[in-house]
Formats: structure tokens, C-alpha cells, sequence
């Protein structure tokens, strides 16, 4: 019955979908406002009726409803509830409907903002989106649905359809096949919802921009409405990016949280045109140059968001996030094919139009150093790109498979990294407009030189390894920029107002919300930057098969087997849990449980590691194998993350950046809202 | 003394060969550490478990290959004659990344020709936006110039320190 | 592709159409990419009736049997591997199922999947495995039966086309009877 209402509900807004798609482009050709008022109302409408199907699927997930194919693929009885609503993303057609609700919301939220000087927009925006929207729930009506049945059809077969077929009657299994191991974890609940979040919302500026190109309202409006959703996109992204990073070293146990994999990657490209996006923007808005390559960065971000989930459920490539083969490839292939063909087809026809208006004064102005920093952007992605396409290519061109693994990612992208390690040090000091090499080495030369102690320490200390040394150095003169700007600002805003420096440094950010905001974020990077170094160039490994009693050294640590446990739990796993003390420097840290979970229902392993974190390092176990009866020796992998927690530091000021950077200013007394608005950007 | 001499011959020989085994049995002797097998296991791929380098790979069949590795390395084999005995036994998909022939080669050039396509375009990108600013008749300001007070004397001041 | 294809801020315009010619070929050879990897990637094993590339299986003794040569002979060629639990469900059934075959001109091939010798001979002596096994070299022989795991068996019939495909385990003995009897039987 709630399935019912469910499909009901999901059928209803695909044709609601389509209808505002029609209706608003039709409004728009034939110059119809009632068309366009129809279709934004069918928008706002796609919002609540989606809600009602989530409502309907997480009842059915909640309460246990097994002769539902999803509920019983998903569930298990021994679920706790909040694990259970999780189920709602934790398959393939379930997260698609997710995926359309968060659109539908964002299309809502869209469309709520106040239009009058923007009208022309508004029809294609809802094209756009209403588009999207109804391609994804497409997919759940047509292939992947959700609310399905299972049946035993009259000759014993097992059937899965949302009508009953002939003959059949309904399959109600006593329990559910639970949910994939791998998903049971704080940082996979959130993961996936973060990541559609940021992918979704890339939808909102990609609309925006093929609307100015449609309307030939080609100025940087575009640019100013979608600025917030284009940053928040970003956060999202960033935070799915990082949260799965944290999964993957809490669940996956191989000792690293990043492994190059090619859904990563597809995860990852978006995060790459995104960010060179936000920063060429800002050249736009202040110089009037760059207009094509935003238009192109913009599509180029939607594109890879869509190219990304094509990769990840299509089976194209197989991976550990893979989805299970399924049927929707074919129509998510047409639906890339509609993307790429339509968005390249408008921009060149608009391309003569999208001239840039003014000039670039100098070589060393920030302008330039902003292309600069899209040319590197653009680097890494064209790395990552290939690295995910080449072992298609090699297979369709010789029948060889191959495999592109971490190796070839970290030394072709190693230099452009720390190239934008420098710009990020650099870029912050100079000035738009007619500048040169001499002004930005007047700015300059003060972080410079303070940084320039840190490499030497360093060496003093006995590093040897040149990247090494070269990072240490990038960060540190990052770090200086941005404290020294910072310290800049305040000085004169304590000369001209009077304040003291805390009140000034705080009234600065809050001023100047984009671009101090930026300069939190680019803290964020170096400090994950110091993490990502830490156990890039300085992890250190062992394994060895230690019967009880002995211990095993790596570095300054010393581990000992205690203890082994075999056993089964009430939600149907078998556990092999180790008990093991670590010991630093002679001295007792604690114990640690490294264990493997064996789940009977979905014959899954899982390896959950034994981690003693601090910040100066991570001290990370795995208990590789034992023997089962005497319980006697067991196998261990024992890793030295050095500074890894920097990296989830890093992170956490990362996004505390770029929430400083999204959030609304305040509209001072006195000032006019245009004005501030500029002065949000001014060097920004 | 031609007896003698082949005695010793025969002792000379019989020495060499015992010395030899001797060699041979401690060389075969030290069983290969697991990390040893990891360092070579890191750099493989196995086909059941995608994308997870074989020495973290948990399952039974990447279990198997590590004690291929040991069992080879305790034969006294190279890294590199393991790396091509696995290549020739599963394809070149067990390597971190494809070996440089044949269309392989792509993987490698591609991507620094796409960046130096990309960089030579943006610096005539730049020259050409450069020769427009020197050809135009009004300079523009050194900073933009902004119509709020507080960032006008802020970047006056900035400038001035600076 | 997309900074060589997509960058040029810079062209002035619309002198040049071939620059548009070159995104545009970019676009659809990446499409064209995608299309073939998702036409790969949906296809099943390969289909009864197509004739598979013959093969040539070297033995774990250096024996070698080539498919090519042995048509009008019935030919079962099971893919397993030591470390694959189910295998071990029909792996003494297919011995007995060669042994009640053998001399009817039904040759057995067992294929080793991404296996290790010693392991690999170690199950063929448990379950007294005496037809033909040895080792996919290079996966050559799994890639060209596009196999998705192992177990799985593929009779080619006296016309060397694929007449019959097992994907999993064979429940039991007389199954196997049965499909091999039905290939007979064409």
C-alpha cells in the first residue's frame, strides 16, 4: 500500500518534471509569462512530492517491509533504526531517489529567491534543472525503482515488479540480506549524503549559466546570483571528499585514506574544475576577463558531475564503491551524451559573443596569477581524467586490461600540487590591475624570508628527502602569507578606526567574509597539506606472525599479542577480535582491538584496524589473520601514520573557511547594499 | 706427486662445491620476511580484488599470491623475475601502472603535452590580452578602484606599508 | 582533453572553425569511449551459438591442447581456482562426469583463473582431477569468455560453436550428465 503511494508520488513528479521542463521552455519562446508561472509552480511542486515517496521509502525501511525487493536488499531486523534509514542511500535505486529529492530541493530553493531583475533566467534555469530532475527519476521509475515487490510467479520463480505479475503471489521473506558492511559506518552515513549535496548543487550555477548563454545575458550576472551556490557546492564536495577519506582509513584497513581509485577520482574532478571556478570567477567579476573559460568551467564541473556518477553506477569500471551492475547505463549514457552535445553546441554558437571586456596590465598581476592557477587546476584534472579513461581505452584498443594506480597519479600530479602550493603563497600579496615583478617582490619578500627558516630548520633536523623539504617550505611560506596578510589588515584597520588588533582581526573576516574566508581555507590546505606529506613520505610499515606474549617493534613502538577472540554477535557476524598493548619508548600507551568482522548474510569481510591516534602520529593495527582453532599466532600489519590527524585538522579549518566565505554579509548601517557587496570583494 | 697432486685437485673441487651448497643452503635458508613480500606485494594488483594493492588485499586468492612471492624469494628470485613471472602468468594488469609499450606509452605522454598545449595557450592568452592594454589609450588605475570608503583607505594603507 | 580542448580564452573568435572541430571530435571520441566501454561492460559471457576464439591451454605438465584442433569433438571447458569455495562443489563430479565422457570423444579443459601452481595442484590432487588443467596465462582465456567469476563451464559442441554455459557451480552430477548428453545429442 505505502509502496504504492511511494511509486504514485515518484511517477507524479517525473510527469510534473517533464510538464515544467516543456511548459517553461515553451513560456520562454513564445514569450508566455502564465507558461513560466505554471512551470515554477510545478518546480515548487516537485519538492513535496518527492518528500511524501522519501517518507513512504523510509517507513518501508523502518517498519521492515521485506516483500519490498529494496526494504529486503538493504534491512536486516538486527539494523539499529538509525542504520535502517540510512538504507534510503545505501543502494542504488534508493540513492536515486535520494539524489532527485536533494535536486528537488534545490530547485525549490532556487526558485525561491527574488527574480525581478533577473526574469529572463528564470524559464531556462527550470528547463535545465526540471531536466535533470526528470532524467534521475527516469531511472527510478523506469529500472531502479525503489518501492519494487517481490513475487513467486506461478512456476516458482522469484520476480521483482511494483505490479503483480500474473499469477503470482507476493514473497515475504522472514528477514532482510541487511545492509553492505562496508556502509555500516558514522562516516558512510554522512559521505554519501554530503557528496550528492555537492553534486547536486553544481546543477543550480550550471542552469544559471546556460541560461545567460540561452538569454545572451552573457554579462557576469550569472556570476553574482550563483556565487553562494557555487561555494556551498564546494563545501559539500570538500566535506564528502574528506569524510570518505576518514572512512576509508577507519574501515577499509589499508592504512591510508586515499587510494587513488577511479570513483575517488570521478569524485574528485568535480572538486578540481569547482575550485579553479571559484577562483577564476572573481577574476571575472573584477576584471571583466576570463568569461568563456568560466562558461567552460562551469559545464566542464556539471559535465564530470554527471560523468561521475555515469562511472560509478554504470559498471563501466569496477571499484569498491561500484553500485551492482544494473540496467540504467544505456540511459545514463544518453543522458551524457544530451549533456556534452547540448552545452558544447550553445556555447559555440555564443562564443563570438562571450569577449572579454578588458586587458591584462601585467604578467604579475593577480589576474594572471589566477590563470595560472586555473592552467594547474586544469593539469591535475587532466591527469586524473586520463588515468580513469586510459584502461578503458587500452581495452578497447588492444584487449589488454591494465591498471593506472597510485603511482602515476602521485608523481604526474606531484609537481602540479606544489605549484599550487606556491601560487596560494604568492597570489594573496599581489594586486589586480597594472602592477609588476618589482611591486609583487616588495609584497612579497617579508613571508618570504620568514619562511625560508623553516626548510633550514628542517635540514638541520636531518630531513634529507628534497619533496620533503620543498613542501615544508611551500607551507610554511603559505602560512606566512596568509598570517601576514592578516596582520596587515589589522594594523590598518587598528590605524584608521582605532580598534584594537583582536577587534580588528575579527571585524577584517567579518568585512571581508570571501576573502579572508579563502585565506582560512588556504590555511586548511597547508595544514592538510603538512598531514597528506606526513604519511606520503613518511609512513612506515611492518608485518609479522606473533604468538601470544611477543611483540613486534616499528620505530619507537613496541606492540604485543595479549590475547584473541572468536566469536559470534546478535546482528550476525563473526567476530575475530585481537587484543594487543602498545608500548612507546618502554612506556604503556594502551591497548588496542584490531579485529575482522565476518558477516554471514552478505558474506562479506570486513577490517576494522586497531588505531592509537595523536597528533603527532597514528600508530595503526590490523590483524591480517590468526589461527582459528588454538587461537594461537595471529598475523599483524602495524603502520606509523605520522601526522595524519593534520589532515582531518586541516580539513575541519577548511571547511570553517569556506563557511566564512559563504556566509551572508551584514548589511552595515549607513551603506548602501551594493556597496557592500563590493566591498566583500575588493581583493577578495 | 702427480696422486698427490690430483688429490688435492679433488679436495680444491670438493671444497668449492661443498662451499658452494653451503652458500646456496643459507641464501634458501632465511625465509623471507613478510615485509619483504610486502614491499613486492605493493607494487602488484590482483584481478579478484580491483584497485586494492595486493599486499592489503584480504581475500584468498591475493593470500595465495603473497605466498607465491615468498615461496619465489625464498628461490633466491629477483624482484624484478617475480614482477615478470606474475606478468606473464596474469597480464600486465597485476603492474601499479601499465609497463611504457605499445599504446601504453599514452598514459605517460599525454597528459605533460595536454599541460603543455594548455600552458602555451594561456601565455598567448596573457600576451595577447598584454598587447591590448598597451595599445589602449586610457591606463587604468593601478588597483581597481572601489567606490566603498573603508576598502579605498584599507588598500591605500595596505599600499602604503606595503 | 579538457585543458587542450576547452582553454583557448585566447582564439579571437571566429576565424578558426577547426578549433571547434577539434572539441567537438574530442567530445564524441570521449563518447564514442564511453559507449564502447558500457557496451563491454553490459554484455554477459559470451552467448551459445558464437563461436569462441580458440585457445591454447598449456597443462600444469607442458602439455598443450589447442581448441582449434578439435573440432567434431564435444568440449567442456570449466574456468575454476583453488581459492573459490563453490568450485569445490562439482570439482569431483566433473571427474566423474570425464570418466563416464572420456572415451565418447568429450574432452574435458579445466581453466585455472588468477590461481597459484602450487595451490592449483594441490586441489586438482584433492579431488583426483585427471583431464587436462592449466593455468589462464595473462587471463587470455578468461577475457575472451568475458567469465565474471569463477565457476563457470562452457561446452562448445562438435561444430566448435559455444552450445551450452554454466554460470556457478553444477548442482550435481546428472546435471552435468544431462548438459553434456544434450550436446550430444545436436
Amino acid at each position: 500500500m505505502l509502496a504504492n503511494v511511494g511509486f504514485f508520488a515518484l511517477v507524479l513528479t517525473f510527469l510534473v518534471a517533464l510538464y515544467g521542463a516543456g511548459a517553461a521552455a515553451f513560456g520562454a519562446q513564445r514569450n508566455k509569462p502564465a507558461w513560466v508561472e505554471s512551470a515554477r509552480h510545478a518546480m515548487l511542486l516537485t519538492f513535496p512530492l518527492l518528500t511524501l515517496s522519501s517518507l513512504c521509502l523510509i517507513v518501508l525501511l523502518v517498519t521492515g517491509a521485506y516483500d519490498v525487493e529494496y526494504v529486503a536488499s538493504t534491512t536486516s531486523s538486527t539494523m539499529p533504526v538509525y542504520l535502517k534509514i540510512t538504507a534510503w542511500w545505501g543502494g542504488q535505486a534508493g540513492s536515486l531517489l535520494f539524489w532527485s529529492w536533494l535536486m528537488a530541493g534545490f530547485a525549490t530553493a532556487a526558485s525561491a529567491r527574488r527574480w525581478d531583475r533577473d526574469r529572463e533566467f528564470l524559464p531556462w534555469v527550470i528547463v535545465v534543472t526540471m531536466i535533470t530532475l526528470a532524467f534521475f527519476l527516469s531511472l527510478t521509475v523506469l529500472f531502479e525503482n525503489p518501492f519494487a515487490g517481490l513475487w513467486v510467479t506461478s512456476d516458482g520463480q522469484q520476480a521483482v515488479a511494483m505490479f503483480q505479475p500474473g499469477g503470482a503471489v507476493p514473497l515475504v521473506p522472514a528477514d532482510g540480506n541487511g545492509l553492505n558492511p562496508l556502509l555500516r559506518h558514522p562516516g558512510m552515513i554522512l559521505h554519501p549524503p554530503m557528496l550528492y549535496l555537492g553534486f547536486v548543487s553544481f546543477v543550480i550555477p550550471f542552469a544559471f549559466a546556460m541560461a545567460a548563454l540561452i538569454t545572451r545575458r552573457t554579462d557576469d550576472r550569472w556570476i553574482r546570483i550563483t556565487r553562494r551556490w557555487t561555494l556551498i557546492a564546494w563545501l559539500f564536495l570538500s566535506l564528502g571528499l574528506i569524510l570518505g577519506g576518514r572512512w576509508a582509513y577507519d574501515v577499509l584497513g589499508w592504512g591510508g585514506y586515499w587510494g587513488w581509485d577511479p570513483v575517488e577520482i570521478a569524485a574528485l574532478m568535480p572538486w578540481l574544475t569547482g575550485t579553479a571556478f571559484l577562483h577564476s570567477v572573481v577574476v571575472q567579476e573584477k576584471r571583466g576577463i576570463l568569461k568563456r573559460w568560466n562558461i567552460v568551467l562551469i559545464i566542464l564541473t556539471y559535465s564530470l558531475v554527471i560523468f561521475g556518477t555515469f562511472l560509478t553506477r554504470s559498471g563501466v569500471l569496477s571499484s569498491v564503491h561500484s553500485f551492482a551492475q544494473s540496467a540504467i547505463g544505456p540511459m545514463f549514457f544518453a543522458f551524457i551524451a544530451l549533456t556534452f552535445v547540448a552545452s558544447l553546441s550553445i556555447l559555440i554558437s555564443r562564443w563570438p559573443e562571450l569577449r572579454g571586456e578588458s586587458q591584462l596590465d601585467s604578467m604579475f598581476s593577480r589576474e594572471a596569477l589566477f590563470t595560472l592557477n586555473n592552467l594547474l587546476f586544469m593539469g591535475v584534472l587532466v591527469v586524473c581524467f586520463w588515468g580513469v579513461i586510459f584502461p578503458l581505452i587500452s581495452e578497447i584498443f588492444t584487449g589488454q586490461k591494465v591498471t593506472v594506480g597510485p603511482a602515476f597519479y602521485e608523481r604526474a600530479t606531484g609537481p602540479l600540487w606544489a605549484g599550487l602550493l606556491f601560487l596560494m603563497g604568492v597570489a594573496p600579496l599581489s594586486v589586480y590591475g597594472r602592477t609588476s615583478w618589482v611591486n609583487l617582490g616588495r609584497a612579497m619578500w617579508k613571508p618570504l624570508a620568514v619562511s625560508l627558516v623553516v626548510p633550514v630548520v628542517v635540514v638541520a633536523l636531518g630531513a634529507r628527502s628534497w619533496p620533503a623539504i620543498l613542501t615544508y617550505w611551500l607551507i610554511a611560506f603559505v602560512v606566512a602569507v596568509v598570517l601576514y596578510e592578516f596582520w596587515r589588515g589589522a594594523l590598518a584597520r587598528r590605524k584608521l578606526h582605532g580598534e584594537n588588533l583582536l577587534v580588528a582581526l575579527g571585524r577584517l573576516a567579518g568585512r571581508n567574509r570571501r576573502r579572508y574566508g579563502g585565506y582560512i581555507i588556504h590555511l586548511g590546505v597547508v595544514v592538510m597539506a603538512l598531514g597528506i606529506i606526513g604519511i606520503e613520505l613518511f609512513q612506515t610499515e611492518t608485518q609479522g606472525t606473533l604468538a601470544r606474549g611477543e611483540q613486534m617493534t616499528l620505530g619507537d613502538y613496541v606492540m604485543t599479542y595479549d590475547a584473541l577472540s572468536v566469536f559470534d554477535t546478535a546482528d550476525g557476524r563473526n567476530v575475530a577480535r585481537a587484543v594487543v598493548s602498545v608500548y612507546k619508548d618502554g612506556r604503556r600507551e594502551g591497548e588496542l582491538y584490531p579485529r575482522r568482522d565476518y558477516y554471514y548474510e552478505s558474506q562479506q569481510a570486513m577490517t576494522m584496524p586497531g588505531v592509537r591516534s595523536t597528533l603527532e602520529d597514528d600508530f595503526y593495527v590490523i590483524l591480517v589473520d590468526w589461527q582459528p582453532i588454538a587461537a594461537q599466532g595471529a598475523t599483524f600489519k602495524i603502520y606509523h601514520n605520522p601526522l595524519v590527524n593534520f589532515v582531518w585538522l586541516g580539513g575541519l579549518i577548511f571547511i570553517l573557511g569556506t563557511l566564512v566565505a559563504a556566509w551572508p554579509e551584514r548589511e552595515p548601517a549607513g551603506v548602501g547594499r551594493p556597496a557592500t557587496a563590493r566591498a566583500g570583494l575588493a581583493r577578495a | 706427486m702427480r696422486r698427490i697432486g690430483i688429490t688435492l685437485l679433488g679436495l680444491a673441487i670438493g671444497a668449492a662445491t661443498l662451499l658452494a651448497i653451503g652458500a646456496g643452503a643459507a641464501a634458501q635458508g632465511t625465509a623471507p620476511t613478510d615485509d619483504e613480500v610486502n614491499a613486492i606485494a605493493k607494487q602488484l594488483y590482483c584481478p579478484v580484488c580491483e584497485n586494492l594493492p595486493l599486499d592489503v588485499c584480504p581475500t584468498q586468492a591475493c593470500a595465495q599470491w603473497r605466498e607465491t612471492i615468498r615461496l619465489k624469494l625464498s628461490e633466491g628470485w629477483s624482484e624484478q623475475q617475480i614482477k615478470d613471472y606474475f606478468v606473464e602468468q596474469y597480464g600486465a594488469r597485476v603492474l601499479a601502472t601499465p609497463p611504457a609499450e605499445g599504446l601504453n606509452w599514452l598514459v605517460y605522454v599525454l597528459p605533460p603535452v595536454a599541460f603543455l598545449i594548455g600552458a602555451y595557450v594561456v601565455f598567448r592568452a596573457l600576451r595577447t590580452w598584454r598587447r591590448a592594454a598597451a595599445g589602449a589609450s586610457v591606463a587604468p588605475d593601478a588597483t581597481v578602484a572601489s567606490d566603498d570608503p573603508y576598502v579605498r583607505q584599507l588598500e591605500d594603507e595596505l599600499r602604503r606599508r606595503g | 582533453m579538457s585543458a587542450r580542448s576547452s582553454a583557448p580564452p585566447a582564439s579571437s573568435g571566429t576565424k578558426r572553425p577547426w578549433g571547434a572541430i577539434l572539441v567537438w571530435v574530442a567530445v564524441l571520441g570521449l563518447l564514442a569511449v564511453l559507449g564502447i566501454g558500457l557496451v563491454r561492460a553490459q554484455q554477459g559471457p559470451v552467448g551459445v551459438g558464437s563461436k569462441p576464439q580458440p585457445f591454447t591451454l598449456r597443462t600444469f605438465d607442458g602439455a598443450e591442447y589447442d581448441t582449434g584442433e578439435m573440432v567434431g569433438q564435444v568440449v567442456v571447458i570449466n574456468f575454476w581456482a583453488s581459492w573459490c569455495t563453490p568450485c569445490e562443489q562439482e570439482a569431483a563430479e566433473l571427474e566423474q562426469a570425464h570418466q563416464r565422457f572420456k572415451d565418447q570423444g568429450v574432452v574435458f579443459l579445466g581453466v585455472n583463473y588468477v590461481d597459484t601452481e602450487t595451490e592449483a595442484k594441490a586441489y586438482l590432487a584433492e579431488f583426483g582431477i585427471t583431464y587436462p588443467n592449466g593455468p589462464d596465462l595473462g587471463t587470455r582465456i578468461s577475457q575472451a569468455f568475458r567469465i565474471r567469476g569463477v565457476p563457470e563451464t562452457y561446452i562448445l559442441g562438435r561444430d566448435g560453436r559455444l552450445a551450452h554455459v554454466m554460470i556457478g557451480p553444477y548442482a550435481s552430477l546428472d546435471d552435468i550428465v544431462q548438459a553434456i548428453e544434450a550436446v550430444q545429442a545436436q
